[in-house]
């Protein structure tokens, strides 16, 4: 089997190098059998089902042979395309040892479990065959999908497979593991721990039979089955309120005692005494033999309170709200030593190692070019929008990514020390923001803790005076009364819904408490690049006499071949219905432009500067000064130039007009000021524009800010604003897609939803106000139960009766409210939709 | 109406077989995926290990 696998990855291989030589010919374009891509040509067959590329067929060809041709039953065309070649060499650097420790789940001698991210799963085909991959390699054991997260468990015998074998198989089938250098770092725990599902299950099940044993009791049963059945009653409901209350409730005690020594009275300090008050008093009227005692309205309070819990942690599978550099860096790096490539991780590189970079892939340290034609695209790190040349021996900085052929850099800084990601040992990435949570319920309850232990004691000296038999049960009472129960839902439930209606239009909360921090923002920062500007939607118009059809399509086929972003942009615009021609001795300058021959027409598209050198004049006209442009010359002729303009997300400038009414605004860009003027317009003079910001600046910036008073909401996207994100008192990360690598923020918000922001924080301010009408029907509750209690004649019944219906239309009245409220949101197009 | 002192201990058992069942539930871990499971049960156990894509004759028939 082994052999089949190796003798499969030669032929991908020499299958690469077939495509890219394959002549694109116009002809009928059947889909590819296994991935649904248009086939290119009749090159690759197997019997009457035709294949994209060679890789696809070795897949189909892989499956079938190993009894698992059913996958393309399950699915029509369900394969991912197989990319390139998968080499066993690109994952050795899993074996070594440090890494292998912390990527696996659990290995001994004889098993390892591991578990990888593979996002190239789609479909129940992709869960089907992942889970069948014992099959195709002998020594693989039981694998488990994990679909909504995209990550596959794997078992396999520790002394016949290599972890690495385990990753170049996956690759092979077109699943490759994705791995990422915050991988080395201890997992994250399950979202919703299980320990809370176990105290929800507990208490529900204690509410449940205690309410069922409690009816009896309050129906007057025991007056004909006389004392020894409320005896049995009693006690079989203080067995089970219990554990309930050990178990269930623990989490209450331990936050209520933090508060109290911290000084802070939070809502659980009430709720906390509430459960012993309530728990103490039946447990003496059970013993005593006085009564049966509250268990089932105590079982019940802990059940809706655990509920409540549940539903603010509410979270989304494939977001990520606290990534840093080390989810956006690779786990490896491909280091040159001599004249040997090896792939090793890059907790092992040291300064003075040559690292080779290919297109596309990420520099992982501050470096040092030493060959190579490099164009370092840093938008994501410093948000300049064009991507930078770069010449032997120039410094290049970490987080860059090359566009083009591949360089050698030497590493001159180590990764953690580099300029970019330096920035996480800023103050702002120690502070935890978690302190400030559910301030709202907080310091309402610390009002609501003081008056409530004040009308106890109260009461209680009144009916020690009065009749001092009913002092004790008075005192009590009141703390079972008053027990905040509806208070302390008001705020998970209402807040929680607004998080659910927002996620809903593709803005995504990191905890519902965010919504406070939202309502009280009255600063807004925008970057620039990504954020206002969509990149890579710049807008594309020629300039020069018009070219004919067959022009364009010539240069169409021209910019098909090349990575550079400007002429991929050109491409995506002039795409149409065009098809691409074969392009004859074509040749990519870096940094001037490229050359090659289109059906007989020697095509030049470049810089001004390059095409003189080839002796064309280009004709310069006025172009606007913040674009960039393409020099376009057909046989020697000059034709014109395409002008790229960074565009503005449609509707952002009403967006500004809008804000500007009500919040201070503030641009930070990190490039450079060509675009002022165009800002000024729209931000108007007296706004805060600066550009030419470092990373270290947007978040001095965004200090400075706060420390004038103002609650900052910063919106921005790519590693440069990770600072200012993460200082601000609302970081809001926009992104494209939700795979995306996004900074870690307490908002991930879709980029189609920028223009809506204003609409978002109207919503945020709505509900918080929601959440402050909930309180006050909660304490009318409160004011009826306490006068009862406080009288001294509090009964089970009227316990039982006015704990659940207080919940409920609190909880009632906090959902409704902010759904209500919250079906004026714009909602996004159905195909803007994330998952 | 003694029957109830039976009754009562048996009902609270039953309820505790359920509460087994669900903790067995959390600890398996059914709570933490709730959407591949639902899919998984499309699927077929049997993958039969006829060598070609075509569904073969099932193999093992019980009957004669």
């Amino acid at each position: 089997m082994a052999q089949t696998i190796t003798s499969a990855r030669i032929e991908i291989e020499g299958a690469s190098q077939d495509f890219a030589t394959a002549p694109l010919q116009r002809t009928a374009r059947p889909p590819c059998f296994h991935c649904g891509t248009a086939c290119r040509g009749d090159t690759f067959r197997a019997g009457e089902k035709s294949f994209c590329c060679q890789g696809c067929r070795t897949v189909f060809g892989l499956l079938t042979e190993n009894g698992l041709g059913q996958f393309y039953q399950l699915g029509e065309a369900a394969g991912v395309r197989v990319n390139g070649p998968a080499k066993a060499e690109q994952f050795r650097f899993l074996d070594e040892p440090a890494v292998r420790e912390r990527l696996a789940d659990f290995s001994d001698a004889k098993l390892t479990r591991v578990t990888l991210r593979l996002p190239a799963i789609h479909c129940i085909a992709c869960v089907w065959l992942l889970e069948n991959l014992f099959r195709l390699k002998p020594g693989i054991g039981q694998s488990q999908v994990n679909f909504p997260r995209k990550e596959v468990s794997i078992a396999f015998e520790t002394a016949k497979v290599k972890l690495s074998e385990v990753a170049a198989l996956l690759a092979s089938l077109g699943y490759e593991p994705e791995l990422k250098f915050s991988d080395l770092e201890n997992r994250p725990p399950s979202r919703v721990p299980r320990r809370l599902w176990m105290q929800l299950g507990l208490a529900g099940f204690a509410f449940g039979n205690a309410m069922l044993f409690s009816i009896a009791t309050y129906l007057g049963l025991d007056a004909f089955s006389g004392p020894a059945f409320q005896k049995l009653v009693g006690f079989v409901s203080l067995a089970l309120a219990v554990p309930v209350v050990i178990y269930s409730a623990a989490d209450y005690y331990r936050s209520a005692w933090v508060s109290v020594r911290q000084r802070l009275l939070n809502i659980d300090v009430p709720i906390a005494a509430g459960i012993i008050a309530i728990f103490a008093q039946s447990a003496f009227e059970v013993v005593s033999g006085r009564g049966e005692g509250y268990f089932d309205s105590l079982c019940g309070l802990i059940f809706f309170l655990l509920c409540g819990k549940l539903f603010q942690q509410k979270t989304y599978e494939r977001l990520a709200f606290d990534r840093d550099y080390k989810s956006f860096f690779p786990l490896s790096v491909t280091r040159k030593q001599g004249r040997a490539e090896e792939s090793v991780s890059l907790a092992q590189l040291a300064v003075g190692d040559h690292l080779l970079l290919r297109n596309g892939e990420l520099i992982p340290a501050d470096a040092k070019l030493i060959s190579g034609p490099a164009v370092i695209d840093y938008s994501f790190v410093t948000g300049e929008s064009e991507p930078v040349e770069k010449k032997a021996d120039d410094y290049l900085y970490a987080g860059g990514r090359q566009i083009g052929g591949a360089i050698e850099v030497e590493m001159v800084k180590g990764v953690s020390q580099s300029y970019l990601t330096s920035l996480w040992n800023q103050d702002a990435f120690r502070k935890d923001k978690t302190a400030t949570l559910n301030a709202l319920t907080n310091t309402y309850s610390q009002r609501f803790t003081k008056i409530v232990i004040a009308i106890a004691l109260g009461s209680a000296v009144f009916w020690a005076f009065v009749n001092s038999d009913k002092s004790l049960k008075s005192f009590t009472s009141v703390l079972i009364v008053a027990c905040p129960c509806a208070l302390a839902l008001a705020a998970p439930f209402a807040l929680g819904t607004a998080q659910r209606v927002l996620a809903r239009r593709n803005v995504f909360l990191k905890n519902p408490y965010v919504l406070e921090s939202l309502a009280k923002v009255d600063a807004v920062v925008f970057d620039k690049t990504g954020t206002l500007t969509a990149a890579g939607a710049s807008s594309v118009t020629w300039r020069g006499a018009p070219l004919s059809e067959a022009e364009e399509c010539w240069l169409y086929s021209m910019t098909r071949h090349s990575t550079h972003p400007l002429p991929v942009r050109i491409g995506e615009a002039i795409a149409r219905h065009h098809f691409p021609e074969p392009v004859r001795s074509f040749l990519e300058t870096a940094g001037c432009g490229m050359e090659g021959t289109v059906a007989g027409n020697e095509i030049w598209m470049g810089s001004a500067a390059w095409l003189e050198s080839c002796n064309v004049r280009p004709a310069l006209a006025d172009s606007p000064a913040q674009a960039s442009a393409v020099h376009v010359a057909i046989n020697g002729r000059y034709r014109g130039s395409y002008i790229l303009e960074s565009a503005l997300r449609p509707e952002a400038d009403r967006l500004i007009t809008k804000l500007s009414e009500d919040y201070d605004l503030a641009l930070l860009s990190g490039d450079h000021e060509k675009e002022r003027a165009r800002f000024t317009g729209l931000f108007g003079e007296s706004a805060h524009l600066h550009f030419n910001q470092s990373p270290l600046n947007k978040l001095g910036f965004i200090h400075d800010l706060q420390r004038g008073g103002k609650t900052v909401m910063m919106v921005g996207d790519g590693l440069n604003d990770a600072g200012a994100l993460k200082q601000s008192d609302v970081g809001v990360a926009v992104v494209e897609n939700v795979n995306a690598f996004s900074p870690a923020s307490d908002v991930i918000l879709a980029a189609g939803m920028v223009p809506r922001i204003g609409e978002v924080l109207r919503y945020a301010k709505q509900s918080v106000r929601m959440v402050r009408a909930a309180f006050v029907i909660s304490s009318l509750y409160n004011v009826v139960g306490i006068a009862i209690a406080a009288s001294g004649n509090l009964s089970p019944i009227v316990c039982a009766i006015l704990m659940p219906v207080s919940s409920v239309t609190v909880v009632a009245f906090a959902c409704g409210a902010t759904t209500w409220l919250g079906r004026g949101l714009a909602a996004p197009k159905k195909t803007e939709r994330l998952p | 109406m003694s029957i109830i002192l039976v009754l009562i201990p048996l009902s609270i058992l039953f309820a505790l077989a359920f509460l087994g069942a669900f903790i067995w539930a959390v600890r398996g871990g059914q709570f933490e995926d709730t959407t591949t499971p639902s899919m998984r049960l499309l699927l077929d156990d049997k993958t039969i290990s006829d060598r070609s894509a075509e569904p073969e004759p099932k193999l093992n028939t019980k009957q004669p």
